[in-house]
């Protein structure tokens, strides 16, 4: 009897252990990004981050907490050229979003792409330049 | 021995509910490869180039 329980344990524990250390080589893996779709995404943001640099830096356009951006202060920019911040900022939320759902589908999880948006939505403030404007759960907020 | 059996298979379910839950960590969120990910696609739209000199600078300090 003992012997049974001893085996059964012994089988259980190197189950055990080969499931534990699968975790942790899916872990050290990178997740797929170097698609045809991600880049072009990539490079239409870069591209645009040239006219939307000036606006994050007066505080008009601010991170969002989801991810995306937003008007933070329409004062902030001249009447004229206030079409044309809205023009941008639908743009890059438009490609933000798709960005995120490429990474998910990219990588045959598109459950993931909620957590891949709010790991961006860290990651953009993380690394955005100090003065500039992001969203916490209080709401607006000068880095 | 029935008794027995009965004991080893009592035993035997949390080990089995631990079992389900690893499977669950196997296809989990890779949280750290993601922020990597994106660490490296926000570099690329931001032209945030890694800056070399905030890396040699403290090498650099004379000793005093």
């Amino acid at each position: 009897m003992r012997t049974l329980i001893k085996n059964s344990f012994f089988a259980l524990y190197l189950a055990i252990a080969a499931l534990l250390t699968a975790p942790a080589a899916l872990a050290a893996a990178d997740l797929e990004i170097n698609t045809p779709a991600i880049s072009a995404l990539q490079s239409s943001m870069q591209a645009r981050y040239t006219q939307l640099a000036g606006y994050y830096a007066s505080g008009a356009v601010g991170l969002t907490r989801d991810g995306l951006v937003a008007v933070h202060d329409a004062n902030a920019v001249p009447l004229a050229q206030r079409q044309g911040v809205n023009g941008l900022v639908a743009a890059e939320n438009k490609d933000r979003n798709a960005l995120y759902k490429e990474i998910a589908t990219a990588n045959g999880h598109p459950e993931w792409e909620s957590e891949i948006r709010s790991t961006f939505a860290q990651r953009w403030i993380q690394k955005a330049q100090s003065g500039w404007w992001y969203q916490d759960a209080g709401g607006w907020v000068k880095k | 021995m029935k008794a027995g059996y009965m004991k080893s298979g009592i035993l035997l379910l949390p080990a089995a509910v631990f079992l389900t839950a690893c499977v669950t960590i196997n296809i989990y969120f890779p949280a750290a490869a993601a922020e990597k990910a994106a660490d490296k696609i926000i570099d690329e739209v931001w032209q945030l180039k890694g800056n070399p000199a905030d890396e040699q600078a403290p090498a650099e300090a004379p000793a005093q």
